[in-house]
């Protein structure tokens, strides 16, 4: 008994839990947001510029992609976080004046993520048919217009599934820029779980924080299940009696 | 019918090489404003690259297309495609638009109009081929033959001089095939100018004004349907007939 108690007390101890509950979610809720949602917009816009480069009819621009995906696909993100935040920390400094870890930091995932993403979405562009391509064309679309309007957004649609978890995976890796020293206002869930933890002795806060990360990733997952079928299907639509009855017959006919 | 704005289509000596493969062999091809004419022959024989350099999906080595006798390959190719419509065996219809918007994405985005007039000219293109109700759902929801109706429909919205159907009824399941057949017909005898693409022997030889008999990469036979149906001149065309009628 005495060991489930000391084992409870370790991970489970209330106490330690309720005192850091308030700077998990007034300080490294907002700084892990910060860092996972802009590292995420821009990584996805990096990654989209990827994309379209990795199928470009250009060889330079498709090597280039291609190489740049190598690398940052090949690199563990602690190392490439590490060596961003710390090697160009002078320049930055001198740019923005500042010490603030994270313009660095979200740089760093944004190279990180741009690479895995910029993958998700080739293949889902690569992934839509021959012939749309050259129906919009043959509407007189430009291969630009054509890519914008008609392939890259059934592209993108088809691996949004795929894209959430690279937006769960980038949540999580978010947590290694604690490496780069983080002043006590500039820390995220992780970094104020883990100075508890230190302080105290007691893993309890890494436990709390830990379920703050299960509170924002699993509801993302369910939630692209949920999208993932509304694209795929276009806004529920109000369904004749007979479609409704018999999905398996209406293949048949079509 | 409404009135088509009609043009003269001409293909001269067309060649086309994919590496060693000599796909297109020096093609004549001319299209007489107002009046349809069919390509058939075997599969392979170059039929439906035809049809896409000569709206320049794909450029030719060599030759010339002129449209109402100007030559179009100095022209930007955006622009002469939207003077030519097409239709394809597998529709490729957008998925992610519903019918509607299928129609209406090139005349916002090309021709400019307004969204309100965009879709009143889609929604009349749309009765024209019997699919005004069926607007607002995604082309999954409709039938092989629904979903050909409307990329007729959109393809004609742009108003084009000229309309190519590559096999449009190829995909079809026999019952749906009589449906866009008989649109096909309406076009051309509403004076489209038409280049059609077919296995459908009927229609090319009932609503036809000239018939093309191409086999690997040249024109082997061309003239009025009477003459290419009931004399063929050539061995190559009598085979291809006994094997398909």
């Amino acid at each position: 008994m005495d060991l489930l108690d000391q084992l409870a007390d370790t991970f489970f101890n209330w106490e330690e839990m309720a005192k850091v509950i308030p700077s998990l979610l007034s300080v490294g809720l907002p700084n892990t947001l910060i860092l996972a949602v802009a590292s995420g917009i821009l990584g996805s816009l990096l990654g989209l510029l990827l994309a379209m480069m990795g199928i470009s009819r250009n060889a330079g621009a498709r090597w280039v992609a291609r190489i740049y995906t190598d690398i940052f696909r090949g690199l563990p993100a602690i190392l490439v976080i590490l060596v961003i935040g710390i090697g160009l920390s002078p320049i930055a400094r001198e740019i923005t004046g500042s010490r603030n870890p994270y313009p660095l930091g979200i740089l760093a995932l944004t190279l990180v993520a741009a690479a895995y993403i910029g993958e998700i979405f080739r293949s889902g562009i690569q992934s839509v048919e021959k012939g749309q391509l050259e129906a919009s064309r043959a509407l007189g679309f430009s291969y630009g217009s054509s890519m914008r309007l008609v392939v890259v957004p059934q592209g993108i649609r088809r691996v949004l599934p795929a894209l959430v978890n690279q937006f769960i995976s980038l949540l999580k890796d978010s947590s290694l820029v604690f490496m780069l020293g983080l002043a006590a206002s500039d820390r995220e869930i992780f970094r104020i779980g883990n100075d508890a933890m230190a302080n105290t002795g007691n893993l309890s806060p890494l436990v709390a924080a830990g379920v703050l990360y299960l509170i924002l990733t699993v509801p993302l997952t369910h939630f692209v299940n949920f999208i993932d079928n509304r694209l795929r299907t276009g806004r529920p639509e109000k369904k004749e009696p007979d479609d409704a009855a018999a999905p398996i017959g209406k293949g048949a006919q079509a | 019918m409404t009135e088509f704005a009609s043009g003269t289509l001409t293909g001269k000596n067309l060649h086309l090489s994919f590496g060693h493969n000599h796909v297109l062999r020096g093609i004549d091809l001319h299209v007489e404003k107002g009046t349809t004419a069919s390509v058939i022959g075997p599969s392979g024989s170059g039929k439906s690259t035809l049809l896409r350099v000569m709206n320049r999906l794909i450029e030719p080595d060599q030759g010339d297309i002129l449209l109402d006798g100007r030559s179009v390959l100095k022209d930007n190719p955006d622009e002469l495609r939207q003077r030519i419509g097409m239709v394809f065996q597998q529709f490729n219809l957008f998925p992610h638009k519903t019918v509607a918007e299928n129609v209406t994405l090139a005349l916002r985005k090309l021709r400019k109009l307004p969204k309100d007039q965009a879709r009143a000219e889609a929604l009349e293109q749309l009765d024209l081929v019997g699919l005004k109700h069926k607007a607002d759902v995604r082309p999954a929801n409709l039938s092989g033959g629904q979903q050909q109706r409307v990329a007729i429909a959109r393809a004609l919205a742009m108003k084009p001089e000229v309309m190519f159907f590559d096999e449009a009824t190829s995909a079809l399941d026999p019952e749906l095939v009589k449906g866009v057949l008989a649109l096909m017909t309406d076009l051309a005898k509403g004076g489209m100018t038409m280049v059609v693409v077919t296995h459908e022997m009927g229609f090319s030889r009932n609503v036809s004004d000239t018939v093309t008999f191409m086999d690997a990469g040249v024109v082997v036979e061309s003239g009025p349907p009477e003459q290419i149906f009931t004399s063929p001149a050539t061995d190559r065309l009598r085979g291809f007939l006994s094997d398909v009628l």
